[in-house]
């Protein structure tokens, strides 16, 4: 660990350490306040190129917090944020889109009476032509657009159709064949499948793959660890605000990770009221089950 | 994991056409646009006046009927952009108004060429826009809140101010002083075609709206445009500058205020204070019957142009049917709402039918 060596050895590291690391994204100890309110703290997590970091916790844990700082729509205010090593805070969206980051949100930012091919390029339009007489590239856009959502596997009959027209996992597509066209290499994706069925789930997840198998570092919000297990390299695990667990996969199991979700401290404290109680035998048994597939995790 | 990876016969698809594209007919694309409504209204206006009076048809007539069309269409194009931007403004009519007696009151105070007082109002007019959209930007009240504010108090700068400085309700004359000629030559003058005189805003308003299509359809600001009005915090995410966009749009408004403001003053040589006031709802409803829908996102800047040709229509031709011009009115509230009931079955087409 280097914080355990001496300030020589550090600085002497530092020098050595190229100033770019292996790493996207590294979070330190970050953390959030809303005036008197802690919206995140602690939270500490690893975003690598070609991997899937799950972000896993139930409503009001602070996940749409700790997106809205990586993608640059607020400003943590502890600990360290680190892109490609070296300690940054967004401004903006902007800002974070030209450091590569990309978010991909629940509503989806696209604008569903705009044709495909104008919400594809929206905010990054391609123009022809100078000064006065600047106009956008219409055609080379919409051939752009097609190509890239057919390389995502998204099959569609026409670019000039409103993207309102599509369903909710095409869109999500759609929003993610973007991110990956304009060059992000960190794609934040906020509960992508919250309002999927299992079909449409199940299409979201595999464009997940591919844009992990393009070299970008994923970062995977959702409240359902069946949808997050199966894409997911690492996991983190927020709650009221707070990180209550980092795992790579080999560390943990699917059941493992939805009892830490249920959260099983809250489950043996149940556990023990009952047995204060006494006469709910089964309810009590089921309580302590889940309590313990907790502690093993 | 190797289950789920895309098929790869989709790959094949070909980037630029697809079979299932060619059966879309000519018909369906037209009722897919913003402006369809108002067009087929316009034509069934057009039909009716050239049967009930004929002497509608005439050269003559129509080129007053386009001069009536130009004065609400010019308010219209700018109007149109900023509905479209999600946004309204009440103070059109008095913001036409100001302008033209900041032109009037500028030159004849400090007893300048007129012409000054033409850079002046633009100045004044771009800045009633400005002032509009950093107060919406700021304060996040709706338009509709932050523009009557603007409409009242613009009603009573412009009583207030020309009597203080004027002495009298109606602005000073100006048409002796330098400049006045050559001002009313841009601003007010007639173009013979074929023995038929024709307005010079005629041009102007032509000219604009064509500029305004451009700007929306093939320019970055257009697309902008269409996703602020569309949702704004979608904009906003993907890297749209809205708090400029929405800005600029006021301002265009204001623009176009300038533009119509100094007709209205070389047209005469002064103007009433006490002008403009209801006018605003007439731009309004110029484009809402040319398709733009009142919550942003959908639009288009001809189907304001042809919003105002309506409303020029009924407005004229009423006259020349010899009907008494009372039903004016009632015609406008008509076309309204009827247009608005089809822009409402253009939008659900164009969000739901595939």
């Amino acid at each position: 660990m280097k914080t355990r060596k001496n300030k020589k050895t550090e600085e002497l590291l530092e020098k050595l350490e190229p100033k770019t690391s292996d790493n996207l994204l590294t979070f330190k100890g970050v953390g959030k306040h809303y005036g008197s309110i802690i919206a995140l703290r602690d939270v500490d997590m690893v975003v690598d190129p070609g991997k899937v970091t799950c972000v896993l916790g139930d409503n009001g844990a602070g996940k749409s917090t700790l997106i809205k700082i990586i993608a640059g729509l607020h400003q943590h205010d502890e600990g360290e944020f680190m892109l490609h090593g070296s300690a940054i805070k967004l401004k903006s969206p902007r800002v974070a889109l030209d450091a590569g980051i990309a978010a991909v949100y629940q509503d989806l930012a696209v604008v569903p009476l705009m044709p495909i091919w104008r919400n594809f390029f929206l905010g990054s339009e391609l123009t022809t032509g100078v000064g006065p007489f600047k106009k956008l590239d219409v055609q080379k856009m919409k051939d752009i657009t097609k190509q890239e959502l057919s390389d995502m596997g998204i099959d569609l009959r026409d670019v000039e159709q409103p993207i309102g027209q599509l369903s909710g996992g095409e869109r999500q597509c759609v929003a993610i064949a973007r991110a990956v066209y304009f060059g992000a290499k960190v794609l934040i994706l906020d509960e992508p499948t919250a309002a999927l069925g299992v079909k449409q789930s199940g299409v979201v997840l595999r464009y997940i793959l591919q844009a992990r198998d393009r070299g970008l570092g994923v970062i995977f919000i959702t409240h359902n660890p069946h949808h997050a297990y199966p894409v997911g390299d690492s996991f983190l695990l927020l709650k009221r605000g707070r990180s209550i667990g980092y795992y790579s996969k080999s560390e943990i199991t699917v059941g493992e990770l939805t009892a830490q979700m249920a959260g099983g401290a809250e489950l043996a404290e149940l556990a023990h009221e009952l047995e204060q109680l006494g006469g709910h035998d089964e309810e009590l048994s089921e309580a302590e089950a889940g309590a313990t597939s907790q502690t093993t995790a | 994991m190797s289950s789920i990876t895309a098929s790869p016969s989709h790959k094949k698809k070909s980037a630029t056409t697809d079979e299932r594209v060619g059966k879309k007919s000519t018909l369906s694309i037209l009722l897919g646009r913003p402006e369809i409504g108002a067009l087929v209204g316009a034509v069934a206006l057009f039909i009716f006046f050239a049967i009930v009076a004929p002497v509608f048809l005439s050269p003559a007539s129509l080129a007053t009927v386009l001069y009536g069309a130009s004065t609400i269409g010019i308010m219209a194009v700018g109007v149109s952009l900023l509905m479209i931007g999600g946004e309204f403004d009440l103070s059109t009519g008095v913001a036409v108004i100001s302008s033209a007696l900041s032109a009037s009151l500028v030159s004849w105070y400090f007893g300048l060429n007129v012409w000054v007082g033409i850079v002046v109002a633009l100045l004044v007019s771009m800045l009633i826009g400005f002032i509009n959209g950093i107060i919406l930007i700021k304060t996040k009240l709706p338009s509709f809140i932050v523009t009557l504010a603007s409409f009242l108090m613009l009603t009573g700068l412009n009583l207030g101010l020309t009597r203080a400085i004027g002495g009298s309700v109606s602005s000073p004359s100006i048409a002796n002083m330098e400049g006045f000629q050559s001002a009313k030559a841009v601003f007010a003058s007639s173009v013979n075609i074929g023995g038929i005189e024709v307005k010079v805003t005629v041009f102007i308003w032509l000219a604009m709206v064509l500029i305004a299509s451009w700007i929306l359809l093939r320019t970055k600001v257009g697309n902008w445009i269409f996703a602020i009005g569309g949702d704004e915090k979608a904009a906003r995410a993907v890297g749209v500058p809205v708090v400029r966009t929405k800005i600029g749009l006021f301002m265009a408004v204001g623009f176009c205020g300038w533009v119509l403001g100094m007709h209205n003053l070389f047209a005469f040589d002064s103007v009433q204070s006490g002008e403009g006031i209801g006018n605003e709802f007439l731009y309004i409803i110029a484009a809402v019957i040319g398709g733009c829908l009142l919550t942003g996102g959908y639009g288009s800047a001809i189907g304001g142009a042809i919003g105002a040709f309506i409303f020029g229509m009924a407005n004229k031709g009423i006259v020349y049917a010899e009907w008494n011009p009372d039903w004016f009115k009632f015609f406008l509230g008509l076309m309204l709402l009827l247009a608005t009931v089809v822009n409402i079955v253009v939008k659900k087409r164009a969000e739901s039918s595939k």
